[in-house]
């Protein structure tokens, strides 16, 4: 039957190419692992340039809790972890990560009797005839779905039964009914690399892996900084955990530190860094020439392979692209652009959807995240280098935060600021409260806080999202048409 | 000839309505107990037709509001409550600069700048410090919620009760009855905890005279009484509280219809 099909999105080379990268590191891991390689598992803001030095393959439990959150299985995969008894107040992140240390994975239902995949009859699309109006089912009154989009059921299962159960046709079946996509197969690790920079949550779950598989744990401590400026003694305290670090670096590797793999590394990230940045800058242009939440996509690549020269490549031909889009006036968002706003925090990956929604509808272009560019940083040597990674998000003062996320909004000139209060990451959210103060205080732009979660879609309401959308929307009107009228 | 239009509120727990002739004249309301997702919308039409003599039809323009906004199909279009909660207060509060309302579900803070609602604060994923709040502690103390402001209004010592969480709250008000404490000192501590609470959120978006308190839980004079302690400035009513909402969605209908 044919269908009036939508147009098909084009995806641009520079896009591809990043999604090659993250996917090469993902291939690169498990054939690693079939072959024997010890694989490690690390946080998103672990010095890279370390393990590169010894060609160690490396994935990254952010970006995969992200993708199963993404791919909707967040929920059964927290749930999951609170069954092991982590407790839900805990990162999302976390809690999937931990969950799957533990084996726990999500299926595509099997019936027990007959192995076939159990069909959810409320999933899939719904049917459309020759001339793409929508079949209405005469028996319900309700539209038909489209069988070749109905999917399974989702179940959860351990893989450790599995791998447990005699070879056979049923082993083979329950193996083949885990869901398939990359952070689903993500090999199981043989060391960690934990840097507490990121947040502090980060050092217990990486002790929980590194107990349950009993597997070294390599520990990069950043200490807070309570001033803008890091402190000598800071450098000096973390360039001595790298010498440790690289110490148990060979013993995991069998192999001695290369001098040289660590300086290519160094100069892959810088160019990695680079090139990120300069594509986080192009959203300075009124229209910007993509949406800001196209950079957490991207953010990917920055996260598992900014030591890699395909990432660097790949991101100086996103940039390419772009300053294609800007020189004709172009983008890449999917509505004509009326507002601009800061989107503070992580998305809510789960909710994507319903997330942009009322965003689109309403004209609202993400042109400022600060998450993005905290990714990119370049540096000239290894005091610098350490300088650079004490610099997260979630450990740096309030001052330099707010200065950090002032910066972007005018440089990106923003209308307004919508702020996550994402239940997973306390650090964050904490002080989000005072920022906001200080966004209106001192850029006279409009906020609106909503409660979310980038991993547990519990803790998301759209209902309550869309009103508060609405209200900063209109809150945004009048500060223009005051403005307009010289009256603000 | 004179524009007719109305605003619908459909709140979490109650539905409203105004119809405005000219923009400036009430010439009718009506109110249920019952909001989004029930008969409320309905019955509170068929009221408003009641009263005003008027089918829906020979409204010049209907603008809807509250959490059930957009299941409203009769109105053109939809505002947020935010929006309209500010208009409402400008309309009978022209100096009014900060409005806060505590609905059924949730709790704002607005922010109002020569009328317009500029910036805003509204309450996280908990029921504290919303109307919800009094209709569980009205329950366990055996009250109707309409009495709690008379009873408070004869405490003689306070109490403290926790701002945290209603289930909480709830534990500490049985824990307190069990210790023979007397009810009218329990709902004093109980409007102070609201009040605290929603301090709190306003003084995230700046506390500015004249400050307007807007639904159903500002005829609770025991509430705004506290909130006026907490707040240290004077907390304005209406008696026309619980349709403020309602009466901003005609207004930003009456404006929409000159504009067209």
């Amino acid at each position: 039957m044919a269908e009036t099909a939508k147009p098909k999105k084009t995806v641009s080379p520079g896009v591809l190419a990043l999604r090659k990268v993250v996917e090469d590191v993902y291939a690169d891991a498990r054939v690693a692992k079939q072959e024997g390689k010890p694989v490690g598992w690390s946080s998103s803001k672990f010095p890279c340039e370390l393990y590169e030095a010894f060609g160690l393959n490396v994935v990254y439990p952010e970006n995969q809790a992200a993708g199963i959150a993404a791919n909707r299985d967040g929920e059964v995969m927290c749930q999951a972890a609170e069954d092991l008894g982590f407790d839900n107040d805990i990162c999302g992140y976390a809690r999937i990560s931990l969950a799957y240390a533990a084996g726990k994975r999500a299926a595509k239902k099997l019936d027990p009797e007959t192995l076939e995949y159990v069909i959810d009859p409320n999933s899939g699309k719904p049917l459309k005839d020759e001339n793409g109006n929508v079949v209405i089912d005469p028996e319900t009154g309700k539209p038909k779905k489209d069988p070749k989009t109905l999917a399974p059921y989702t179940e959860l299962v351990d893989i450790n039964e599995l791998w447990a159960m005699p070879d056979g046709e049923e082993k083979e079946k329950r193996l083949a009914a885990i869901k398939p996509y990359r952070q689903m197969q993500m090999p199981m690790p043989d060391f960690v690399l934990c840097c507490n920079n990121i947040c502090n949550c980060m050092t217990k779950w990486y002790e929980n892996i590194a107990r349950m598989h009993n597997i070294p744990l390599v520990m990069v401590d950043i200490p807070y900084n309570n001033t803008v400026e890091v402190d000598d003694a800071y450098v000096a305290y973390i360039r001595g955990q790298f010498d440790d670090a690289i110490k148990q670096l060979e013993k995991i590797s069998g192999r001695k530190f290369d001098e040289k793999k660590f300086e290519d590394a160094c100069a892959h990230a810088n160019r990695t860094a680079k090139a990120w940045l300069k594509v986080c800058d192009y959203l300075q242009y009124k229209p910007a020439p993509y949406s800001g939440f196209d950079l957490f996509n991207h953010m990917a690549d920055v996260v598992t392979a900014r030591g890699r020269r395909e990432a660097a490549e790949a991101f100086e031909l996103l940039a390419t692209e772009m300053e294609e889009h800007i020189k004709s006036g172009t983008t890449t968002t999917p509505f004509p652009e009326q507002f601009r706003v800061m989107f503070e925090g992580i998305p809510c990956w789960p909710k994507l959807p319903a997330l942009f929604k009322p965003l689109k509808a309403n004209g609202v272009n993400v042109t400022a995240v600060v998450y993005a560019p905290a990714f990119g940083f370049v540096y000239n040597n290894l005091d610098e280098m350490v300088r650079a990674y004490c610099k997260a998000p979630n450990s740096v003062c309030i001052e330099q935060g707010v200065d950090w996320r002032e910066g972007i909004c005018r440089d990106n000139k923003v209308d307004g600021v919508l702020v996550h209060y994402n239940r997973s990451c306390k650090p964050w959210s904490g002080y989000m409260a005072e920022m906001q103060r200080r966004f209106t205080k001192d850029l006279g732009v409009p906020t609106a806080g909503f409660d979310g979660d980038q991993a547990d879609p519990r803790n998301f309401n759209a209902a309550q999202y869309e009103t508060r959308v609405q209200g900063l929307v209109e809150a945004m009107q009048e500060n223009k048409r005051l403005k307009e009228e010289g009256k603000a | 000839m004179a524009i007719i239009t109305m605003g619908i509120d459909v709140g979490s727990t109650a539905s409203k309505c105004i119809v405005l002739k000219d923009g400036k004249e009430i010439i009718g309301k009506a109110l249920t107990d019952v909001g989004a997702g029930t008969s409320g919308p309905e019955r509170v039409v068929r009221s408003i037709v009641e009263t005003t003599g008027m089918q829906l039809e020979e409204m010049d323009y209907i603008l809807a509001t509250g959490y059930g906004r957009n299941s409203f199909e009769q109105a053109q279009s939809q505002m947020s409550e935010l929006s309209c909660h500010a208009r409402g207060a400008y309309f009978l509060f022209p100096e009014v600069h900060t409005v806060i309302d505590i609905g059924g579900q949730d709790v704002k803070v607005l922010q109002i700048e020569n009328g317009a609602m500029i910036n805003f604060q509204m309450n996280d994923k908990c029921a504290a410090g919303t109307g919800r709040f009094l209709d569980v502690m009205a329950r366990v103390l055996e009250v109707k919620v309409s009495d709690l402001a008379m009873l408070g209004s004869h405490s003689t010592k306070k109490i403290g009760i926790s701002s945290t969480c209603t289930v909480f709250a709830e534990s500490e008000v049985i824990s307190q009855l069990a210790q023979g404490t007397d009810k009218c000192d329990i709902i004093n501590g109980i409007h102070h905890s609201i009040s605290h609470r929603v301090a709190g959120l306003a003084h995230r978006v700046g506390v500015r005279d004249q400050v307007v308190m807007t639904g159903g839980v500002a005829q609770n004079s025991g509430v705004v009484q506290a909130l006026e302690e907490e707040l240290g400035h004077k907390v304005y009513t209406s008696p026309i509280t619980q349709y403020v909402g309602a009466l901003g969605a005609a207004l930003f209908a009456y404006q929409k219809c000159v504009k067209k």
